[in-house]
């Protein structure tokens, strides 16, 4: 295959976020450090959506739902530590080895049920309904005034990583850039996998895979899961890294807001959604110094994008005929 | 012995069109049947409810003896019942060994493996590229669908159909909107078919059908006009008056 742009493009992403920790002290410290470390946790998160709405054709328009989730999972579990009151029998956890995989375990069960009930309908109506069950979740939590209702929770500290606790920036940083790195691995294998050919054949053509002898509701729903536990991972370190949780982690905002990442990143690539990301909270923070109104100028350059490089930044740097 | 197909009374309607109108038919296995009649006869309408797609609205549909008429389409295709489409309904942006490849993976039953690499699996792409090489296509097998001809992409729709090995092909007008020449070179590779598999064909071509056909039935406004080999279609004087014309 040799060296094409896209693999020259992956490995200079990848080396500049490896770089960002050595180079942070130049570039302004923590605060270069704590904004590469959203770009890495949203681009899990977008990049789970990914799954779906690139490789599936799915368009969830409710996936913030699983990110809120895990971020609650976290926050739930350090409540009930840190107010000595059991939940269940369970005095609640500090432990990221523990909490983490419980985060994704809640998102994945809520994305089976919700993936479930929502991937029998199509089109139009399959955007409204995954819409609505997020919405559905986040005022239930504004609802929960024990659990901080509108106001969130916010964690007395971050959970502690095999049993060290996790102050420095850096090693925050570290960790989450791990996690990016794990989910990016299993996404590069599961796309190229035989389910990921029965998951992408489906978006491509549901009436050939049916033909053929593919019941696509069954690979589908696997990936609702799949990115919902991804998605649930990003919420859990999202709580971490702001030490705080609340119902707008998982609002249609927040949704659209990954959709954006995605799109603007570029579909079906590995690398897009962290482009997404990083262009994303760039741009907030440009256009949100000058005015408060920087979503009226957001919004129509998301148009352009779409309108012009149609496969996001990321079609721009894959060749013509390109996979 | 068992029919391939048999097809009893099977009657669907769209408002207050009969689309199919109390057919009765059946498939001898290894037999190359055909299905003629003018646009709008109901033929596609036929296909759908043999293939899945289209529920009938009265009728049993048997598959070599087997009561397939509530069977799901993904059902019936790992039964063995292949098929092409009237328009092509192909995974645009796969490469057309890819698209053949699904069809083995199908029919392997192993579509929940999550780490290996399809596109490496041999036990996936030797069968997918002798199909390909039956339909003259193994030199275009790394060409994205969406830059093969339409031709082109009529051989890979077969392709696909033969790569799932099956006990009956259903072809819908595998000559749609082909020249003369890719027509002919389609006749040909059905043609290579004989005795091997089963085929139920659609076609418009009067001389495709000839060619191909062991026997054919004639389907007018829905209905059943005749069945019988080709010698006796042509000279059928209720098909030439419903039908053939002075075409035949
Ligand atoms: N989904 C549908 N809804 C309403 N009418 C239909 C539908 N599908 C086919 N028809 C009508 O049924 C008749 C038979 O169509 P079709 O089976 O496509 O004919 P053929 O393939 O022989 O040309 C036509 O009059 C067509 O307009
Ligand atoms: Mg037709």
């Amino acid at each position: 295959m040799g060296l094409n742009r896209q693999t020259l493009a992956g490995l200079i992403v990848i080396a500049c976020l490896m770089a960002v920790p050595f180079a942070a002290p130049l570039l302004g410290g923590n605060y270069v450090v704590t904004l590469a470390t959203r770009v890495v946790i949203l681009a899990i998160a977008a990049s789970s959506l990914d799954l779906l709405l690139g490789r599936g054709g799915l368009v969830s328009f409710g996936h913030a739902a699983y990110f809120g989730l895990g971020g609650y999972v976290v926050g739930i579990a350090g409540f009930h530590l840190a107010n000595d009151v059991p939940i269940f029998g369970w005095a609640g956890s500090n432990e990221a080895l523990v909490v983490w995989p419980l985060a994704m375990l809640v998102s994945g069960f809520a994305a089976l049920i919700i993936g479930a009930l929502s991937l029998r309908t199509a089109g139009v109506y399959f955007i409204m309904i995954t819409l609505a069950f997020a919405q559905m979740i986040y005022f239930v939590f504004v609802a929960l005034k024990y659990y901080g209702g509108d106001d969130g929770l916010s964690l007395s500290a971050r959970n502690l990583f095999a049993g060290e606790r996790v102050t420095n920036p850096a090693t925050f940083y570290w960790i989450s850039l791990g996690a990016l790195g794990l989910c990016l691995l299993v996404q590069w294998r599961l796309v190229a996998s035989r389910f990921g050919m029965a998951l992408r054949g489906a978006a491509s053509s549901e009436r050939r895979m049916a033909a053929l002898g593919f019941s696509v509701y069954g690979y589908r729903l696997a990936a609702f899961v799949i990115a919902g536990m991804m998605a649930g991972l990003a919420g859990a370190l999202w709580a971490n890294l702001n030490r705080f949780v609340s119902p707008d982690m998982m609002g249609w905002v927040r949704s659209g807001q990954f959709m954006v990442m995605v799109i603007m990143g570029g579909v079906s690539s590995l690398f897009g959604p962290i482009i997404g990301a990083a262009a994303f909270l760039l741009i907030e923070i440009a256009l949100s110094g000058r005015t408060e109104h920087w979503q009226v100028i957001f919004g129509p350059f998301v148009l352009l994008v779409a309108l012009f490089a149609p496969r996001g930044i990321w079609g721009l740097i894959r060749a013509k005929g390109e996979p | 012995m068992t029919a391939a197909l048999t097809l009893t009374g099977l009657t669907k309607s769209f408002g207050a069109l009969r689309a199919t109108d109390n057919v009765t038919l059946s498939v001898e296995a290894n037999e190359r049947h055909a299905i003629i009649g003018p646009n709008g006869a109901g033929k596609s309408t036929l296909i759908g409810q043999i293939t899945g797609e289209i529920r009938p609205d009265a009728g049993r549909i048997a598959f070599f003896g087997a009561d397939i008429t509530g069977w799901s389409v993904p059902k019936r295709a790992l039964a063995g019942l292949g098929r092409s489409f009237q328009i092509t309904q192909l995974c645009a942006d796969f490469s057309a060994l890819d698209n053949v490849a699904l069809a083995v993976q199908a029919q392997q039953g192993h579509s929940w493996r999550f780490l290996r690499a399809a596109q490496s699996d041999a036990s996936l792409r030797a069968p997918a590229m002798e199909a390909l090489a039956r339909v003259g296509l193994a030199a275009r097998a790394q060409t994205r669908v969406d830059a093969l001809s339409h031709g082109e992409r009529r051989q890979l729709e077969l392709a696909a159909a033969l790569a799932m090995n099956p006990r009956l092909l259903v072809l819908d007008e595998p000559m749609a909107g082909m020249g003369p020449q890719e027509s002919e070179r389609m006749i040909g590779i059905l043609q290579a078919l004989r005795g091997k598999v089963t085929m139920l064909l659609v076609e418009h071509d009067m001389d495709a059908v000839f060619a191909l056909a062991d026997r054919i039935s004639v389907l007018v406004n829905g209905a059943l006009l005749t069945t019988g080999d080709p010698a006796a279609v042509r000279s059928d004087p209720a098909v030439r008056a419903a039908y053939l014309g002075g075409e035949a």
